[in-house]
């Protein structure tokens, strides 16, 4: 075994530790000398400095980007253009949650609020890095229980506590599942790494052991529920209504890349050779018939429980249920293509949802709550947010030519594509397409409150003009990932054979 | 400038709309106007030229057509999925780009009183149409099926903000049936793009490697059914009735004049033109389900209260005819379809813009038993109202007669029975035109309008009521004279639309 070299380490982990720096740095200003301002000055303050390190931890990503990959301690992290890649998504969707955050009222902890935030995004950041086993546990861990905190921070209300205290014990439940899957992976392949475990199913030529299935299984639930796919999904409806808006949207952006990510990784490459079959009459035992169930569940539940919802975040959470089934669908095709149009989707799917959850943010703090009815009229009160929420909402609702769309087309057609004989898949993407035809219902009765019904309070609500500017820019983003996907598609293609 | 422009240019004013302030709303109209007299021009232009192109072409070729499409642009758009961004026009889809074009400009015609949100309106309205367009131009089945979902969104807030009677259940249910009629058709692009090898979406390259009969039968009733519900196919209609009732007056004209038109130019262009052997299988039964619309509707229309049912009953009735003559699978046939298309498209235009605006808007009423009289308080509605309805029952000198007499001709050809049985809805026509228009602006036993004047004696004139605009009159005779001068000189679209159809049907594409 090569000694371990820390400076080597620290080379590659050089953004997370500018990071850390930046969350010690927030801490210290906060405590040190901003205990009496404001609370509008705190947030900006610290959220100034926030911004700058993340801002700043862009610069090392961006230099390793283009060179071979390296890997790290005998294959716990790795480096490489499609980790950096996803990283610098990462770094982006938590710089947009830290501008939304720096409008919204999180109490008065407001150094720590944005310490733990910025440590949650470490963790994502080692989630991606990370193959092996113990790693992913330790990253995984260290994103959510951030999360868990960050979820109670709104303290003089009890549905954020009740909230946090639902998220943590799901969490914690399915961080049992996923460590004790872990163990019997690591027991019955006795490797921890990734690409190790892939050699080791592939030479001991068994397959599908009982007890590598279980491992497997555990694993699966474990990541379910982190997800959020049904039957594991009963935390997110709580724990997005009671959270502060922003840390709801960065539980249901930052936290879902990085938890897909490593899915992807996990099941493409720890668990190569494992896929079974989900094709229709041709059920077999394997990773891809788990996912095409719990799939094919969370789009019908998902979107027929979204259309009774009256609350706006119970409905993200809702759609966000319905949005990881249709990911698992590009999973399930198990293909070059599956894995390129699950990145895709990913990508598009947290700029969309980010960009919902910050006008939420923005506008329900100004309008007195986030229940429907507090966005009627909103089209003319806030017209500006109102019609950036139209292209997120629409996006959601998979309309042409927005990055929604395409992903969706991107991924059911993977899943044709991977048999392209028989259409194996077939049924799972009738299911997918019907299941949008339902969602399209409640997005259409989200659009009438802000757009159609008028309200009694005409008065205009305005928005601090980086909040809109960062808004604006995500939608920017979401309209040219469908109208001009090519640089996109062609980059996350190129980089996935590597996988 | 080539057809293409009436894209971008309605794209181009829609974007600038939303850039002006919402409190100058004539500068609105106005651009909105000239927005849509701007891509008129270009279409009109280009329709002409390529009408010219055509008959020389005849001419140099002993009366055949050897391509009869014009590239416009052909260009990769998401290489990952070898779609291109392919646009061509032809003798079939240059009639319907004009009729949009048409429709757009009478319909912001018709929209001039419109004083409520007027910047959203008219940049829904306007993206709508460039949507509309883009779906006629788009040679490429993702960029069909992406131009086609564009126009669906602006429906629903066009109806639910300015509509009427209903109208956020009017238009949830259009665009959810819209919407699940895409779904169809998304499912059988993807199952086409993949039988086909996954190598094109290009309606031109997948037509010269037709599939295997076995997958053609099922595929095909997908994306023909996926967009007939959009043309108002019976069973799948009912959201038209309420969906034309629900909306406002431009939103009517353009749901019956074109949107309508991109279902059954769907059914045609895509499913038609690439499954033959489906198409073979499944016409019959297309074949009657259009017959049974064809009266179902024109009979239903009969027994309506409210004026604009009926207005919207007889679009399932004419759309029904636009069916047939697609399942007739003869020139005959299929080139009155194709000129149906336009003619209702017009004359649906002239009858909403006569039920919705120029009766509704001032009476606040639409019930039959409520309205009476109007000839003499708005004289020109009623002239309007008959010119409309005349060439909706198919009296010969407009473009209906036409169009529907091909029609039957080439469904008698296929079986007599069926032009009987359509047949029949031509007496039915007859029937609730003269009954719509005796009640409304013939009967003198009860007063115009509900309200505030129930008393008036009978030799006490009507109430006043605001006369006729000139937008209004503007309007209404553009698509009256293109009514006679496609009745009375039919070749010059008819040519075209022989001649493609008959490349068509030659399978020569």
């Amino acid at each position: 075994m090569t000694p371990i070299s820390y400076l080597e380490i620290f080379k590659a982990l050089n953004s997370e530790a500018m990071l850390a720096v930046a969350a010690l740095a927030a801490l210290t200003l906060d405590l040190a000398s901003l205990r009496r301002a404001e609370p509008v000055m705190r947030r900006r303050t610290i959220g100034t400095v926030a911004v700058i390190g993340l801002l700043a931890s862009v610069i090392p990503l961006w230099q390793q980007l283009g060179h071979p990959r390296t890997v790290l301690l005998g294959g716990t992290l790795a480096v490489d253009d499609l980790i950096l890649v996803f990283k610098l998504v990462i770094v982006a969707l938590t710089l947009i949650t830290v501008l939304i955050s720096m409008d919204y009222d999180v109490g008065r902890h407001v150094g720590e609020y944005f310490a733990v935030m910025i440590f949650g995004a470490i963790g994502m950041l080692l989630l991606i890095s990370a193959e092996e086993l113990l790693t992913i546990f330790v990253a995984l861990e260290l994103t959510s229980i951030s999360l868990y905190i960050l979820t109670a921070f709104h303290k003089s209300e009890l549905r954020s506590q009740e909230a946090a205290l639902k998220y943590f014990m799901f969490g914690a439940i399915s961080s049992a599942f996923l460590l004790f899957g872990l163990s019997y992976v690591y027991g019955v392949t006795g490797m921890s790494s990734l690409s190790g475990i892939r050699e080791a199913v592939k030479n001991s030529g068994v397959g599908m052991s009982p007890l590598l299935a279980t491992g497997m299984l555990f694993v699966i639930i474990g990541f379910g529920f982190k997800v959020a796919v049904v039957p594991f999904h009963l935390w997110a409806p709580d724990a997005y209504e009671g959270a502060p808006t922003p840390v709801a949207a960065f539980i249901a952006t930052g936290s879902k890349v990085a938890s897909f990510f490593v899915l992807l990784k996990v099941l493409f490459v720890g668990f190569a050779g494992l896929e079974g079959s989900a094709f229709w009459g041709h059920f077999s035992s394997g990773w891809t018939m788990l996912l095409a169930i719990t799939g094919a569940l969370s789009m019908v539940l998902g979107n027929f429980v979204a259309i009774v919802q009256r609350n706006v975040k119970r409905l993200l959470a809702y759609s966000s249920i319905a949005h990881a089934g249709y990911i698992f669908i590009g999973l399930v095709a198990a293909s070059r293509m599956g894995a390129t149009s699950v990145l895709f989707y990913i990508i598009v799917y947290s700029l969309t949802n980010l960009g919902a959850f910050g006008v939420v943010a923005a506008l329900s703090s100004r309008a007195g709550g986030d229940e429907l009815q507090d966005f009627d009229g909103m089209a003319k009160r806030a017209p500006f947010l109102s019609s950036l929420m139209l292209i997120f909402v629409l996006s959601l609702a998979g309309i042409p030519p927005l990055g929604g769309f395409l992903g969706k087309f991107y991924l059911f057609a993977s899943a044709i594509q991977r048999d392209s004989q028989n259409f194996g898949l077939l049924w799972l993407v009738v299911l997918g397409i019907l299941m949008s035809a339902v969602s399209l219902y409640y997005y259409l009765v989200l659009l009438k409150h802000i757009y159609v019904i008028d309200s009694k309070d005409q008065s205009r609500i305005i928005t601090p003009t980086y909040l809109n500017v960062a808004l604006g820019l995500v939608a920017l983003a979401v309209v040219l990932l469908g109208v001009y996907p090519k640089p996109i598609l062609e980059l996350l293609n190129g980089l996935v054979a590597a996988l | 400038m080539q057809v293409d422009w009436t894209i971008y240019l309605t794209f181009l004013g829609a974007g600038l709309i939303l850039l002006l302030p919402r409190d100058s709303k004539n500068l609105i109209r106005w651009v909105a106007l000239l927005t849509g007299v701007a891509a008129l021009l270009v279409g009109l232009k280009n329709y002409f030229d390529y009408n010219a192109w055509v008959n020389a072409e005849l001419a140099a070729h002993n009366g055949v057509l050897t391509d009869g499409f014009k590239q416009i642009v052909n260009v990769p758009w998401i290489p990952a999925l070898n779609v291109n961004y392919h646009l061509a026009v032809d003798g079939i889809n240059f009639p319907l780009i004009i009729l949009n074009g048409f429709v757009c400009v009478t319909g912001i015609l018709f929209s001039w009183n419109i004083e409520n949100r007027v910047k959203e309106f008219f940049a829904f309205f306007l993206t709508l149409i460039a949507g509309v367009y883009g779906v006629f131009m788009s040679m490429d089945l993702f960029l069909l099926f992406v131009f086609y979902e564009l126009a669906i969104i602006p429906k629903y807030f066009v109806i639910a903000i300015w509509g009427s009677t209903r109208k956020e259940y009017g238009a949830m249910k259009l665009v959810l049936y819209s919407f699940v009629g895409s779904a169809l058709v998304f499912i059988g692009i993807l199952a086409v793009f993949f039988s086909a090898g996954g190598q094109s979406f290009d309606i031109l390259e997948l037509v010269k490697h037709p599939l295997a009969p076995e997958v053609q039968i099922w595929v095909f009733p997908l994306i023909f059914v996926g967009f007939a519900v959009l043309a108002g196919m019976w069973p799948f209609h009912t959201w038209a009735p309420t969906g034309h009732v629900a909306a406002p007056t431009a939103a009517s004209m353009l749901l019956a004049g074109v949107v309508m038109k991109l279902g059954s130019y769907g059914c045609f262009r895509a499913a038609m033109l690439l499954f033959p052997q489906g198409l073979e299988h499944w016409k019959w039964w297309i074949a009657v389900l259009a017959v049974i619309g064809i009266v179902y509707g024109a009979g239903v229309a009969l027994v309506q209260k409210d004026f604009k049912f009926i207005i919207g009953y007889s679009s399932v009735s004419h759309m029904g005819f636009v069916l047939l003559g697609l399942a007739t699978l003869n020139v005959m046939g299929m080139s009155g379809a194709i000129l149906q298309m336009f003619s209702h498209g017009i004359v649906a235009s002239l009858l909403f813009a006569v039920v919705g605006r120029m009766v509704y808007d001032r009476t606040h009423t639409r019930q039959l038993d409520e309205l009476g009289g109007l000839a003499k308080v708005i004289p020109f509605a009623c002239v309007t109202f008959v010119i409309g309805g005349a060439a909706s029952m198919g009296m010969p000198g407009f473009s209906g007669f036409v169009a529907e007499y091909q029609i039957l001709v080439g469904a008698f050809q296929m079986h007599p029975l069926l032009a009987l049985a359509a047949g029949l809805s031509i007496p039915l026509t007859v029937a609730y035109i003269l009954n719509a228009n005796n009640k409304v602006f013939m009967d003198r036993d009860e007063p115009a309008g509900g309200h505030g004047h129930g008393h008036g004696s009978e030799e006490s004139s009507h109430p006043p009521l605001p006369p006729i605009t000139l937008p209004e009159g503007v309007a209404a005779i553009i698509l009256m004279a293109l009514l006679v001068i496609v009745g009375l000189y039919p070749s010059i679209m008819l040519n075209m639309i022989k001649a493609n159809m008959e490349l068509f049907l030659r399978g020569g594409r």
